[in-house]
């Protein structure tokens, strides 16, 4: 049933993308709510109840706003620089496995965009590829504060990538696999990597707060000593744009963070939900509402996140520039080297020591 | 020299590794914002919910009339000469026969304009009006203008509706202080708000 198979993935990418831009959409106003609830006032709250038209009403204002290309700037360029940053945002979330399988037809179909063997080398992949957006917007924009903000989200992302990368390495030493649902299996049953890993954890988290320049490390678009950053020129939807890839990517960061450290779709005691519901409901509905279920709470695990991201925006303030550069390279990267040792030195002698304990 | 008790003298120390690693102070502060983020919010939802300003302050001018719906102005201008801003203007006529009932004094203000994009509430006038005719609110502000025809205030917005009076504790400076000092005293009065000065 080719048929079937091409209708259940074109659901599932389209759902799959409708939810990132829905999420990405909400999280505007969710941070705008997490500031107002963390400075004791309750954010926008005029815009439907609880403010829950606010995203509709900045969309609307983003679009009526004067869309404006400097003289001086390259035209071309200019435009393609938010785009790129959309697109490559857009394209992450497709090889990250929303849950297990559904059972349809009689065939068993991944939630999952893209099955891709390669999931990790993809994502970081596109990633790299998602600073080119930022540095092809500020320096098409031909302003020396868009420039700056370009170049130090340049060196930042690239700084901040190798960290992120060697802490991963780590992960992918202890599964020897790069595909991002074989990750997620094998932290079934609650052996979650956050305690195995919680240094590689620690690491991740700041590289992925740095990668998605958010504060403390936002210092691409600091407006204090920058004007607005490599956005300084742009308005109307192209800023919106770059707004708006900035969420996206901290929603696959989130994701990616609850299937690497997290356990992913997995929970407590699913097994025995997944007993219950084969019993009470059938073979193939109960798998697929198990599937279902185990999709809400990796939902859930990224929307914590996302609170997470925002939670210390709220809280923390900018690092200085050279900060920014020593923390990087003479803290990150050799935590992470250092991680690699230990994971190598439990993979290869505390393992097999410990199986032959337990058994 | 020492201000509040909660300031901290400066120390050049070298940092522990604790404060190095930075970690166990960001947790600290998140703590901090996070337990803002369940407090109960200070903000007053502003058109439905309105604070109480206090008795004393100044809001929209009124014109007040006396006891029997007369209006108590009786255009002398001192208001007018009072102001800082120039905001006030009017134009005295002289009252009719027949119009007794309508204008307490002899004299009265055909015309009487406030400018309220000049007016500077600082209550001159108030203190100028000899006749105890014009106050300003403590209960209503100037309402948001978006043209400029609604800009000068004329008679009627200013003269007070019968329907609808304007009341007070105290009508005079001297009444406020005697009032003020009673409550300072410790004797709870409480005073029946009253629409005649």
């Amino acid at each position: 049933m080719e048929l079937t198979l091409f209708i259940v993935k074109s659901v599932i990418i389209l759902a799959v993308f409708t939810i990132t831009l829905v999420v990405a959409m909400y999280s505007t106003l969710a941070e705008r709510k997490v500031a107002g609830f963390m400075q004791d006032r309750p954010g926008p709250n005029r815009a439907g109840p609880f403010g829950i038209f606010q995203p509709l009403a900045d969309a609307g204002k983003m679009f009526f706003k004067e869309d404006f290309i400097p003289a001086q700037a390259n035209k071309w360029l200019f435009i393609l620089g938010p785009s790129l940053a959309m697109l490559t945002a857009c394209l992450t979330s497709a090889v990250i496995p929303f849950g297990n399988t559904l059972k349809i037809g009689g065939q068993e179909i991944a939630v999952q965009g893209v099955h891709s063997n390669i999931g990790i080398l993809y994502v970081f992949g596109l990633v790299a590829l998602g600073v080119y957006g930022v540095m092809i917007g500020g320096w098409a924009s031909n302003n020396k504060f868009s420039l700056l903000g370009a170049i130090r989200a340049g060196s930042q992302n690239i700084s901040y990538e190798i960290a992120m990368g060697l802490s991963i390495i780590a992960i992918l030493m202890m599964t020897g696999s790069l595909s991002i649902r074989e990750i997620i299996g094998q932290q079934h049953g609650g052996n979650w990597n956050i305690f195995y890993q919680p240094l590689g954890f620690i690491l991740f988290l700041v590289c992925a707060f740095a990668e998605c320049n958010r504060t403390p490390f936002d210092l691409p678009e600091c407006e204090t000593e920058l004007v607005g950053g490599y956005h300084t020129e742009y308005s109307s939807m192209k800023l919106g744009f770059y707004l708006f890839a900035e969420y996206i990517n901290i929603f696959v960061s989130s994701l990616m963070i609850s299937a690497l450290y997290f356990g992913g779709y997995n929970f407590p005691g699913m097994d025995w939900v997944y007993a219950q519901l084969t019993a009470s409901l059938g073979d193939v509905t109960g798998h697929n509402v198990a599937t279902l279920i185990g999709t809400a709470v990796f939902f859930a695990k990224a929307l914590f996140f996302i609170f997470v991201f925002m939670w210390v925006r709220w809280t923390l303030p900018r690092f200085r520039y050279d900060q920014l550069m020593n923390l990087g390279w003479k803290s990150l990267i050799p935590l992470a080297i250092l991680n690699i040792l230990i994971t190598g030195t439990g993979v290869l002698y505390l393992k097999p020591v410990f199986t032959a304990w337990f058994n | 020299m020492q201000l509040t008790n909660r300031s901290k003298q400066v120390s050049n120390k070298e940092m522990t590794f604790g404060e190095r690693i930075y970690l166990p102070a960001v947790v600290t502060g998140m703590a901090i914002t996070l337990k803002h983020f369940f407090k109960k919010k200070v903000t007053i939802q502003y058109p439905e919910v309105k604070r109480y300003l206090g008795p004393v302050f100044r809001g929209r001018h009124i014109l007040k009339r006396d006891e029997q719906g007369r209006e108590r102005c009786t255009a002398c201008g001192l208001c007018a000469v009072a102001c800082p801003a120039e905001a006030i203007s009017m134009v005295a006529e002289e009252r009719e026969k027949g119009q007794e009932g309508l204008y307490r004094e002899e004299k009265y203000a055909a015309v009487y304009e406030i400018n309220m994009l000049r007016c500077i509430f600082c209550g001159l006038c108030e203190e100028a009006c000899p006749k105890q005719a014009i106050y300003l609110r403590h209960d209503e502000f100037v309402p948001v203008f978006s043209e400029r025809d609604q800009v000068v205030w004329g008679k009627d917005m200013l003269v007070e509706n019968m329907n609808n009076q304007y009341k007070r504790e105290a009508w005079t400076k001297e009444e406020a202080h005697a009032l003020d000092q009673k409550r300072a005293a410790g004797e709870i009065v409480n005073v029946e708000p009253r629409a005649i000065p």
